[in-house]
């Protein structure tokens, strides 16, 4: 166990995740790769406060952020998925590609 | 770190990656939901080997409570949400898989290659009362900023799902005496 390993696991959470995002076309499935990505950051937020300086707090107080953020996207995600869906019956990305450009 | 807490981390790890790979791979929506939640679930487990007991239960039960809501909404905007009939709905596949390869390669470099700094002391007893102590100190500011944005999101989230709200049904001065509704009738009317 090493922060080599974990910042591995990290990226490959965060890659597999970026793949999700981009590839996807449902909105909750975009949303779902996106919280992959933020999996990873956990992961490499924990290690290196494990491994670099857990004396100081700001590897875990990290860690709390990153979760915070998981819980504001996926609410906001879905709040914006109910509107679009209510107003237009979207509920695919290729379907709002208004701003497209 | 011991031998069992090696293993049990590679253990985690592996299934972290592939339960969050399965997850674009299922037809099923609720499948796909549940196998995120498992990598949330190994990733909260390597948290545990780190000695994080308080965030790696934080984040079990977070995760599990999140992915019992997002199942819910998978069901509700997916077609096929049983995938009982193989379907696939991506876009741009190749470029997503170079994208991401490329960015996985360059992360790992970065993590293999960067001459990490040496540990600098050592966990405190306590490991849950300095997280603690730091959000009710040094880092209040983090804690003040997290809670106005998680009542912002309520605030917002409601607003943006909610159909027909009061001012669209008594006027933006809440004037009419009786609410403009498509269907009228009603308990009260």
């Amino acid at each position: 166990m090493t922060l080599e390993l974990f910042l591995l696991l990290a990226s490959a959470l965060v890659a597999v995740g970026l793949y999700g995002a981009l590839s996807q076309q449902s909105i909750v499935m975009i949303m779902m790769g996106l919280e992959l990505m933020v999996n990873g950051v956990l992961v490499g937020a924990a290690a290196f406060w494990y491994f670099v300086s857990p004396q100081l707090p700001d590897g875990q107080v990290l860690v709390l952020l990153a979760l915070a953020v998981m819980a504001v996207e996926m609410a906001m995600g879905f709040a914006v998925t109910t509107a679009i869906f209510r107003a237009r019956d979207v509920d695919m990305t290729d379907m709002a590609a208004d701003l497209k450009g | 770190m011991d031998a069992v807490d090696t293993v049990a981390f590679r253990v985690l790890a592996v299934l972290a990656v592939v339960s969050g790979t399965l997850v674009f791979r299922v037809d099923s929506m609720a499948r796909a939901t549940f196998l995120l939640l498992a990598s949330f679930l190994c990733v909260a487990g390597t948290m545990l080997l780190l000695d994080l007991d308080y965030l790696g239960a934080l984040t079990m039960l977070m995760m599990t409570v999140e992915m019992a809501v997002m199942v819910v909404f998978m069901v509700m905007f997916m077609m096929n949400p049983a995938g009982l009939m193989p379907m696939t709905m991506v876009h741009n596949r190749r470029g997503a898989l170079g994208l991401s390869l490329g960015t996985f390669v360059f992360l790992a470099a970065g993590a293999l290659l960067v001459p990490w700094p040496d540990r600098r002391g050592a966990p405190p007893a306590d490991v849950t009362r300095q997280l603690g102590e730091s959000i009710m100190e040094g880092k209040m500011l983090v804690m003040l900023v997290v809670g106005v944005a998680l009542f912002a999101t309520m605030v917002s989230a409601t607003v943006l799902a909610t159909a027909r709200g009061r001012y669209d049904r008594y006027g933006d001065e809440l004037e009419r005496s009786r609410p403009d509704d498509p269907v009228p009738g009603g308990v009260g009317r």
